[in-house]
């Protein structure tokens, strides 16, 4: 990074007058650069998570394999070594995970040495805490269940997510440190002011705080991050040839859980994954991006939000992602 | 979203501002006027609200609901907190926090106004200066908001008349003087039909001043936080005790104003001690200088006893260490102010506890008139003198955000009740 100090460099101000252009005001000032907008939320980010470290008595951060807690793992990796995170891992697994990614997360946790703890929703159906319609139906809804559950188990009073403010329109209405009661329930209309960079974290046992550090990051963000920071992420992210049919206005990849109904058309097409969740519900996109710089010229130019391209479970209604967070979903 | 060479992304600055404006000024069309004029919004967000529009049976599209974000808010046709949109131009990256102009809602304004470099204040061309407008400007100017825009709004409801415009700048630019701010961009728009907005348009070619996004992209804002004062506080003390690593002890925290050099002289306060940077170590190697806003990790030369909640700076540039200040409150909760209770304060690092000694008046947000009041409710904004159970290590607001602002907790309800900016010493 350059910095120019007492380098006196001339500005001109907007025009101060109403109307017209008169003489404009030139102000002499100091300058010195700015960080980049990567560097910016790189350390407000590192900052958030330090602050979590600093103030819960014992806090997690969620971990899916996806490329948004691929990036969270690095911005703790900024904030904590040379020391340990001060936190273990925790994925909630719906069962319906893309095995590639299920071994991307065993390994990306092996490779940092931190701890890893999975929850499985399979044992919520087992022990009857999770009753399905069908085993095909999509999981998304019901990880809310197995995730309270394991915050119960391990009393955990912080929760730190990948979300992302750009990625839903509930989303953008949450706060960085998202209160949520002993029911895991959020209160849109009842959350706590957040001003400055100064965050509240306490809470009363029971209860406990969603930490979303990467709020602040649209999906472009993260994948010039990806870039700079040459950081591996599964393969099913990169263009590649399935066997998808067309439902909705959407792909569904053919699998053990989605098989064509009658006048379904299964076709090998060219696709990747925008998001990696559960695989009954999340839809590739037509892509030929194959390297993440190429992702990167995909996404930037891209007409369809990240969430409308490849979730069936946000397009049931126009608030969907708003009724799921009010159940405890992260 | 335009297409843009992801090269050239890599280093832009980033640019948060807000959005103020009473009820019905056109904020949310402002919003998805420059979403839309900027390419920033999605084909399944278009569809979705053109479906929503011819639902509700008008024609076109209704751009204002691009910002609806809850069940409750489309119900009832309004927006009920702070939501955060992002776009991005060749040029830079924008966050914008859209706060609602209701009154039981000027926490939230607050709230967005805290962390924005820049706030367009809305004005309806028909109506003119109203009481919210002058009550948004004084949120604006108390929160320190760098850069201020009048955008004098729905200028198509009358008739793009420049007369219309000047009075309300005028209007204007005599409250402004009240509060003492002059660094005010005037602009007339029409949010619905995009004049002046992106595009100029052809409504108002007695306007030659600059289009809204032609500001937002080029004003500069390298000059918002303060550069001259290193401030750290420690956020944490990172000793991992390894072999290799046996004596390492790191304080974790980021520059919060100023920049900081190995070598650097430094004192720790409260406690007064002093030393030397030794070392500043990042994930990405050691670093020679660094400066605000990063996140470091830095070593000095001795050991001294320093944790959570101190804070390093230049030896030569000392902040203030008080047990006692006054500070412009503005009390956010539905609870009101007890003076007989203790409150905690967060003050950068450090939460201590707290008593509101003396309330020495409420501002009349819409006359700026001070009053003697005994107790501060929702909404109410004062000057009030804190002590404070351990020294607090600040500097004045209007001299450094970061180090002059803190947020007041309820200890029985853990909730956010107030947000505080500190005074200079009277005098």
């Amino acid at each position: 990074m350059d910095i120019i100090l007492s380098d006196m460099q001339e500005f001109i101000t907007p025009v101060p007058n109403f109307v017209m252009k008169s003489e404009p005001i030139v102000i002499k000032r100091r300058t010195a650069r700015q960080l980049g907008h990567l560097d910016a939320l790189e350390s407000e980010s590192i900052h958030i998570l330090r602050e979590v470290a600093a103030e819960c008595a014992n806090p997690a951060l969620l971990f899916s394999g996806g490329k948004d807690s691929i990036v969270l793992l690095r911005l703790a990796e900024k904030a904590f070594r040379p020391g340990r995170f001060p936190f273990p891992l925790l994925h909630i697994d719906t069962g319906h995970n893309f095995p590639e990614v299920i071994e991307f997360r065993d390994r990306r946790a092996q490779q940092l040495g931190e701890r890893l703890i999975v929850r499985s929703m399979e044992d919520s159906i087992r022990q009857g805490r999770v009753v399905l319609r069908s085993e095909n139906q999509s999981r998304n809804a019901f990880q809310s269940v197995t995730l309270l559950d394991a915050i119960a188990e391990f009393r955990f009073d912080a929760c730190i997510g990948g979300a992302r403010r750009d990625e839903e329109k509930a989303r953008a209405k949450e706060r960085i440190f998202s209160f949520r009661d002993e029911f895991g329930q959020w209160d849109p209309k009842n959350q706590r002011p957040e001003l400055w960079d100064i965050y509240n974290t306490r809470v009363h046992a029971g209860e406990n705080i969603r930490v979303f550090p990467i709020s602040n990051w649209t999906e472009l963000d993260v994948w010039e991050y990806i870039a700079r920071e040459q950081l591996e992420v599964p393969h099913i992210y990169f263009a590649h040839t399935r066997e998808v049919i067309r439902r909705g206005n959407g792909l569904l990849p053919v699998s053990h859980l989605v098989q064509p109904k009658d006048g379904e058309q299964p076709e090998n097409i060219m696709v990747r994954f925008r998001t990696v969740g559960d695989m009954s519900c999340t839809c590739p996109v037509e892509s030929t991006a194959t390297s993440v710089d190429e992702i990167i010229a995909e996404t930037a130019i891209t007409r369809i939000t990240e969430r409308g391209a490849t979730r069936m479970d946000d397009q049931t209604s126009d608030a969907s992602m708003e009724l799921r967070k009010k159940e405890g979903y992260f | 979203m335009s297409v843009i060479e992801s090269t050239a992304l890599d280093n832009i600055e980033l640019l948060r501002f807000i959005t103020a404006g009473s009820v019905d000024d056109g904020k949310s069309t402002l919003i998805g006027r420059l979403l839309h004029d900027s390419k920033s919004i999605f084909e399944d967000q278009l569809s979705a609200i053109t479906h929503t529009t011819s639902k509700r049976g008008m024609k076109g599209v209704d751009l204002s609901l691009l910002t609806d974000g809850l069940q409750a808010e489309r119900e009832q046709g309004i927006t009920i907190d702070v939501a955060y949109r992002y776009f991005a131009t060749p040029k830079r990256k924008f966050i914008i926090a859209d706060t609602p102009g209701h009154e039981q809602y000027t926490r939230n304004m607050v709230t967005g106004a805290s962390t924005a470099n820049l706030a367009i204040i809305l004005i309806d061309a028909r109506k003119g200066v109203l009481v919210q407008s002058r009550r948004h400007t004084y949120l604006a100017s108390l929160v320190g908001i760098p850069h201020l825009v009048v955008a004098v709004n729905k200028m198509d409801l009358v008739d793009y008349s420049c007369e219309v415009f000047e009075r309300i700048c005028r209007d204007f630019a005599a409250f402004a003087e009240e509060l003492k701010l002059y660094n005010i961009t005037y602009m007339p728009m029409s949010a619905l039909n995009g004049d002046m907005v992106v595009e100029r348009g052809d409504n108002l070619p007695w306007y030659e001043g600059v289009t809204l996004m032609d500001l937002l992209e080029n004003i500069p804002i390298d000059h918002d936080i303060n550069l001259d004062d290193f401030r750290f506080p420690v956020q944490l003390v990172c000793r991992p005790q390894t072999e290799e690593l046996h004596d390492f002890r790191g304080y974790m925290g980021r520059i919060e104003s100023g920049s900081i050099q190995v070598g650097d002289a430094v004192t720790v306060l409260p406690s007064g001690l002093t030393s030397r940077i030794k070392e500043i170590v990042t994930y990405d190697g050691p670093l020679d200088h660094a400066i605000a806003p990063q996140s470091v990790t830095l070593t000095i030369e001795d050991h001294l006893d320093i944790s959570r909640g101190d804070m390093l700076v230049k030896t030569e540039q000392k902040p203030r260490v008080t047990r006692e200040f006054e500070a412009m409150l503005c009390w956010l909760s539905e609870q009101p102010l007890d003076p007989k209770r203790k409150y905690l304060v967060k003050h950068t690092t450090r939460i201590v506890k707290a008593l509101v000694s003396r309330i020495n008046y409420r501002v009349d947000v819409n006359t700026l008139n001070r009053e003697a009041v005994d107790i501060f409710r929702m909404n109410d904004i004062g000057r009030v003198t804190l002590k404070v159970q351990q020294p607090l290590v600040c500097d004045d607001y209007e001299r450094n955000h970061a180090t002059g602002s803190f947020i007041v907790i309820d200890e029985a309800s853990n909730n956010t009740v107030a947000a505080g900016m500190i005074c200079p010493p009277e005098g």
